[in-house]
């Protein structure tokens, strides 16, 4: 394959496509200061390969990376501790090199290996059909959004003020193309979500419900009211799921009724990664439905000598076969960090998923009772699993910068994730998982109250 | 009963004002084992030649397309469950849907079963 660049009349016409002027006006979300507009500080035109190593070595070590501190980062990307033996059975020539297969049924060891992953995820969302892996959790999401729309054709979807805000924006990126009328409203700090106020706002015109399961603030709510109203209104119910930990101590959304359970898979096998590559998750409760689904699936079946085997099935849904009338222009899906979640899934089992859940909402329970003892320190919600909102005095984004400086990482404020106001620029998401120590927990408070003091 | 076909295999039997609509068995046995269809809700407006039903066979995905305009009073609900009807009763109970016609001079461009027979032999 030749490769020539793009000239300047190609580029001049894509960005008029797209109304940029130009491409660094396509970086117009990144800080000013921010820009590098000369050489980098410090490193002369020419030297030696050893002695750029050593340079870029002392700026990257300015960095406070997550293993370095107490970390209690969250909102939607989590760090646990992932066995080494699942980055080394990745590593496997066979998995590494290979990733969703063209040829399928030939590569019957990256066929059972995605059955195996559908399994996982189907039996941990609580749904009978999961697909081999979606992007990340918030194109997941829309997807989950585009699929009611086939289902019941209807373009209104109501999103929970609960649901991650990154994951509206791309539900509003992909809707302004599908023509959906997306409604949705920033969350107030309460303990209380807002399933009843859906509940309320459901017709006949809704085609999804969209609610996160633990929330953007952490906190959880039975949804099988929610799920019987949309129902009685025709809509379906999209439950998110972004730390799907959670499940192995909280009901699944598919056995409350939700219609589509989808999420990010981040959080078993993958790593935090400089937020990506992640893992898109997608399930279906009702198998009626699984013609509407996006994405790759496989499927059991048995050879012609009986021998059980295992094929991509349902292909007449994907871009390959159907085109323009695809379910989706997915044709891919996350194969290595799909195998990575399965392999960390299947290492822990169902009992060591519980455990390692229970280890997560014990440390997060000591961690809420001890942060509710500085003073002019409150906590949010009323129920969490391993993420829990503060509620601080003054700027939350100031104090982490603050905690940052005093080595801690200390949560993601929500004036971060939501800039205007509504006394949300109070608010501290702190996401507690079994990489954290009680000493952690402790350096946290006390670094908390003298910077409060 | 008169009995119409398509050029694109659909057949059309109009009695008063309601036409039902399959495809035909030269269509079926084109297609192979039909494992899926999807039939159009009732209440739904077609305009002639748009898209009206999908039929999945193990080979192909295919759009059915509304041979004339109308608006549909009853999808096959047997078709759901049991696709196969299109390969064992494609003219018969392998039926798409019904609608009631809305402009009866569509019918005129749509060939006999004579005719029809001697489209398919000329593919």
């Amino acid at each position: 394959m030749r490769y020539l660049p793009l000239t300047d009349a190609d580029r001049a016409a894509m960005l008029d496509v797209i109304g940029a002027k130009s491409i660094d006006e396509l970086f117009a979300g990144v800080p000013r200061e921010h820009y590098l507009t000369g050489p980098i500080e410090g490193l002369p035109r020419h030297a030696s390969e050893m002695a750029v190593e050593r340079h870029m070595a002392r700026l990257a070590a300015k960095n406070l990376s997550a293993g370095e501190a107490p970390f209690f980062l969250g909102a939607g990307a989590y760090r646990h501790h992932i066995p080494a033996s699942v980055d080394h059975l990745i590593q496997r020539g066979e998995f590494l090199t290979s990733y969703t297969p063209y040829q399928p049924e030939i590569a019957q060891g990256t066929l059972q290996m995605l059955f195996e992953f559908q399994t996982q995820v189907a039996r941990l969302f609580g749904c009978a059909v999961a697909n081999a892996s979606m992007y990340d959790g918030s194109t997941a999401c829309w997807e989950a959004i585009a699929m009611a729309g086939r289902v019941t054709k209807r373009s209104k979807v109501l999103l929970s003020s609960g649901l991650h805000p990154h994951y509206v924006s791309t539900a509003r990126t992909m809707g302004r193309f599908n023509g959906d009328t997306v409604e949705y409203t920033e969350p107030k700090l309460t303990a209380e979500m807002d399933f009843a106020a859906l509940a309320d706002a459901v017709d006949g015109e809704t085609g999804s419900v969209v609610v996160q399961y633990p929330d953007i603030l952490g906190r959880i709510a039975d949804m099988t009211a929610l799920a019987e109203a949309c129902h009685a209104a025709g809509a379906l119910l999209v439950a998110v799921v972004t730390e799907p930990v959670a499940l192995g101590a909280l009901k699944s959304p598919g056995e409350m009724g939700a219609d589509i359970v989808v999420g990010e898979g981040q959080a078993l096998g993958v790593g935090l990664q400089f937020g990506g590559p992640y893992l898109g998750l997608f399930a279906i409760r009702d198998p009626k439905h699984v013609r509407q689904m996006p994405g790759r699936l496989c499927g059991e079946t048995v050879d012609a000598e009986g021998k059980r085997s295992f094929v991509l099935t349902l292909s007449t849904r994907e871009q390959h076969i159907r085109r323009e009338k695809a379910t989706s222009n997915i044709c891919t899906n996350s194969g290595l960090c799909a195998l990575a979640f399965s392999i960390h899934l299947t290492l822990l089992g169902e009992k060591g998923l519980r455990a390692l859940a229970a280890e997560n909402h014990r440390l997060a329970c000591l961690a809420a009772d001890r942060l509710a003892q500085v003073p002019g320190v409150g906590v949010l919600n009323a129920s969490f699993f391993n993420e829990f909102t503060l509620i601080v005095p003054g700027d939350a984004r100031q104090l982490v910068r603050d905690l940052a400086d005093k080595g801690i990482l200390a949560g993601v404020s929500l004036g971060r994730l939501y800039p205007d106001g509504d006394r949300r620029e109070n608010g501290l998401i702190v996401a507690v998982t079994e990489t954290v120590t009680e000493e952690d927990i402790e350096a946290l408070a006390s670094t908390l109250e003298e910077a409060l003091a | 009963m008169p009995r119409y076909f398509s050029e694109e295999h659909e057949w059309i039997d109009v009695d008063g004002q309601t036409a039902t609509i399959g495809i035909t068995d030269y269509a079926q046995s084109q297609l192979g084992d039909i494992v899926f269809v999807e039939v159009p809700a009732a209440g739904t407006r077609l305009a002639k030649g748009k898209e009206a039903a999908v039929v999945e066979s193990v080979k192909a995905a295919s759009d059915v397309f509304a041979p004339v305009s109308g608006t549909v009073t009853e999808g096959n609900a047997a078709l759901e469950d049991e696709p196969a009807l299109v390969n064992t009763s494609p003219e018969g109970d392998g039926w798409f849907f019904k609608l009631t016609i809305s402009n009866a001079g569509e019918l005129d461009g749509l060939m006999d079963e004579a005719k029809y027979k001697t489209f398919c032999e000329s593919l």
